[in-house]
């Protein structure tokens, strides 16, 4: 009689932690994607003077990715679709104190880039750097990839090299932040819009979506947050 | 489709709707018979049926009622052997330490009344009088002189040796007097430490008279158990609901605390399991964070249990008690280390907020020196986070005491939240069962409303055809009259 009385107890006690364990598995909204983040300096002309601001969009990225998460910073300059012009990347580890140093480091290279630039480079290949990108980050295998145009996406390519093809940028979010106006935009504003609509077809048809953002304000809902 | 329908007769909409009204009138005139039989069919179908369902509920209900009823008094009679078993233990417990010990203390109490009585016979002897020949010498000693010197002489010889023979007496009652109240100076502790010990007989007398009135009471309970009386259902069911809210809190406290654990621990967890790692939908450091804190709930329960505190397990409880002791030290051992890698943790959780502060700090001082400043009382919380994480583990392996009353509990609320749905349930049906019967009759009077027109026609020409039947009848009997 003890015997089943305890029985029952223990099978009461076992579906009540069964339900438990149903429950917090039913909780949450499914695994976040892990996230890879490639940044694009331009250096050429007059915008490197606009490399503070990208400090702090890489202090945003560096403060908002976790564990498990990529990040490369690259310049775009006469010919970008090198690995030398990559300036740091980084996959930060699983372990938070070592991702937090991963960070620090991340961040000294930068800093320690931006504070050397002093002439930007001849041309501006844009479309070498976001090939470069797109690489970097299928290469990382994250679930949200994103690749971030910090230029006013004036390509200028060197004499040679040849860069209009199609892009391949499937699944990949590519972002221009900060497209600052050229003189020749105060002259005719279509250009400006002209310059913007060229790279979004260009992206959206290597299979991409496309987005700006220029103020730098407004950098939380730059990357999905975890 | 139902326009052309509508205007079928007519193309004026109403001269249409009316031919159809007449249509539908006669047609329900002629159908009247089968539609009040439809209706009162399906009504009287709907009533038996629910009739049905609210037997079938009642029967369920007493049957539910009745289990309840039989394990209220099962667990409440059990309850209560339990308690009078725990005062019998009490009482043996007494007989054994202190009663065991009576025979000494009674040897006390006797040596020392013993001693008492021997104290005073000797303080009661006899004071020593003067000598018998003392009463002769005073009565010549206070002859008259008569002016003879020798007389006089003799007389105050004599007269001296009265005096000294009674100063020598006066001398020797002083002593033998200072002697008795020595021995009865001497017998005051011994009167107290009869005094403490017939008090510490009556404390244990007492206890036991304590302890023969609660057993009574018990024994009077469970008489009322076994008798199944509704007083002791009654009682017994209202402190089962009373179990089930105290109990109930007590564990919402011991979750609000294993909350407060789980957030001391889970963040080091991800340093040592990693933090992006996931099991489903959840990081797997949570989820460690997680088994630790459950793994220490079912130490605590194991430890309760071989401390027979609680009765979950029955395997535990009959183990023999070598066995039951290595158990008990197993899992408080398992606790113990348990509760200091969690106070490590805790401390872990501290270095790594004070990393991650460092590290926002340096990222929105973009170019300064990165690094939060030290404060002065820094260690405080640190050290409330460390004993925090140390004591908790302790505090939730208790929740096996609350668990166990909740568990047993939850049986007769559950019952009685079935009982009350059953009886909500049979209400309802005999409601529904009800409506149907009178919604059927209303449905034949409505029905008949409808078709009023025929039928006052029909009324009419009955009562007609009946008054005719009766004048010719009249005719008839008046001409065979």
């Amino acid at each position: 009689m003890s015997q089943s009385k305890g029985n029952v107890k223990t099978r009461l006690m076992l579906s009540i932690m069964m339900t438990m364990g149903v429950l917090l598995a039913g909780c949450g909204e499914g695994k976040p994607n892990s996230r890879a983040v490639y940044l694009l300096l331009d250096t050429s002309g007059t915008y490197t003077q606009e490399l503070a601001k990208a400090q702090a969009i890489m202090n945003y990225l560096l403060a908002t990715l976790n564990s498990g998460d990529s990040i490369a910073i690259a310049r775009i300059d006469s010919g970008s679709f090198s690995e030398k012009d990559i300036i740091a990347k980084a996959t930060f580890d699983i372990r938070p104190s070592t991702a937090n140093d991963q960070k620090r480091l991340f961040k000294h290279k930068v800093d320690e880039f931006v504070a050397q630039v002093k002439f930007g480079s001849r041309n501006t290949d844009i479309t070498g750097g976001l090939i470069q990108a797109s690489d970097f980050v299928n290469e990382t295998n994250a679930g949200d990839k994103y690749v971030l145009i910090f230029s006013d996406l004036e390509e200028d390519l060197q004499k040679g090299h040849v860069r209009d093809f199609p892009i391949d940028v499937q699944g990949i979010q590519v972002v221009a932040l900060n497209v600052t106006k050229l003189r020749s935009d105060n002259v005719d504003p279509r250009d400006y819009k002209k310059r913007l609509t060229h790279w979004q077809e260009r992206v959206k048809q290597g299979g991409g979506e496309w987005r700006v953002v220029n103020d730098l304000e407004r950098l939380d809902a730059l990357i999905a947050m975890h | 489709m139902t326009n052309e329908l509508l205007m079928l007769w007519s193309d004026n909409a109403a001269t249409s709707l009316v031919i159809w009204l007449i249509i539908a009138i006669i047609i329900f005139y002629l159908g009247r018979k089968q539609a009040h039989q439809v209706f009162q069919t399906t009504g009287k179908a709907i009533y038996s049926t629910m009739r049905l369902w609210g037997f079938t509920l009642a029967r369920l209900e007493q049957r539910l009622t009745q289990r309840n009823r039989e394990f209220l008094i099962a667990s409440g009679a059990r309850a209560t052997e339990k308690a009078i078993e725990r005062e019998f233990t009490r009482i043996t417990n007494i007989v054994q330490r202190d009663l065991s010990k009576y025979p000494g203390l009674h040897r006390q109490i006797a040596e020392s009344i013993e001693k008492i009585e021997s104290d005073y016979q000797k303080s009661v002897d006899a004071a020593p009088l003067p000598p018998a020949w003392g009463e002769v010498v005073e009565t010549i000693a206070a002859l008259p002189t008569s002016g003879d010197p020798t007389v006089v002489k003799i007389l105050s010889n004599i007269k001296k040796a009265v005096d000294e023979s009674h100063q020598q007496t006066l001398k020797t009652f002083k002593k033998s007097s200072a002697k008795s109240h020595a021995l009865l100076a001497g017998m005051q502790p011994r009167w107290r430490n009869i005094d403490e010990k017939l008090d510490q007989v009556n404390d244990k007398i007492n206890g036991l008279e304590t302890c023969s009135k609660n057993i009574d009471k018990q024994v009077e309970n469970y008489q009322d158990i076994l008798a199944n009386k509704d007083s002791a259902v009654n009682a017994l069911g209202s402190s089962a609901l009373t179990q089930f809210f105290i109990s109930g809190l007590v564990l919402v406290i011991a979750v609000m605390g294993g909350l407060i654990n789980f957030q001391l621990i889970a963040l080091p967890m991800s340093e040592m399991v990693g933090g992006s790692s996931y099991i489903g939908s959840m990081k797997t450091s949570d989820i460690a964070a997680l088994v630790v804190i459950l793994i220490e709930i079912a130490m605590g329960l194991f430890l309760f249990e071989s401390l027979r505190i609680t009765n979950l397990f029955p395997i535990i409880s009959s183990m023999d008690d070598r066995m039951r002791r290595r158990m008990m030290i197993v899992t408080f051992t398992i606790l113990t280390i348990l509760a200091t890698i969690e106070a490590s943790l805790a401390y872990m959780r501290d270095l790594l907020a004070l990393d991650r502060e460092a590290l926002q700090q340096s990222l929105i001082n973009a170019g300064a020196a990165g690094g939060v400043v030290e404060a002065q009382f820094r260690w405080i919380p640190s050290m409330g986070q460390m004993v925090m994480g140390f004591i908790l583990p302790f505090a939730l392996a208790f929740i096996a005491i609350p668990l166990e009353s909740f568990i047993h509990s939850l049986r007769v609320v559950l019952g009685l939240v079935a009982i009350g749905f059953l009886r909500a349930c049979r209400v309802i049906v005999r409601i529904v069962g009800g409506f149907a019967k009178h919604l059927s009759q209303i449905l034949v009077y409505l029905f008949d409303l409808l078709i009023m027109l025929p039928v006052s026609i029909e009324a009419a020409i009955k009562r007609r055809s009946e008054r005719q039947s009766n004048d010719a009848s009249k005719i008839s009997d008046s001409s065979i009259v």
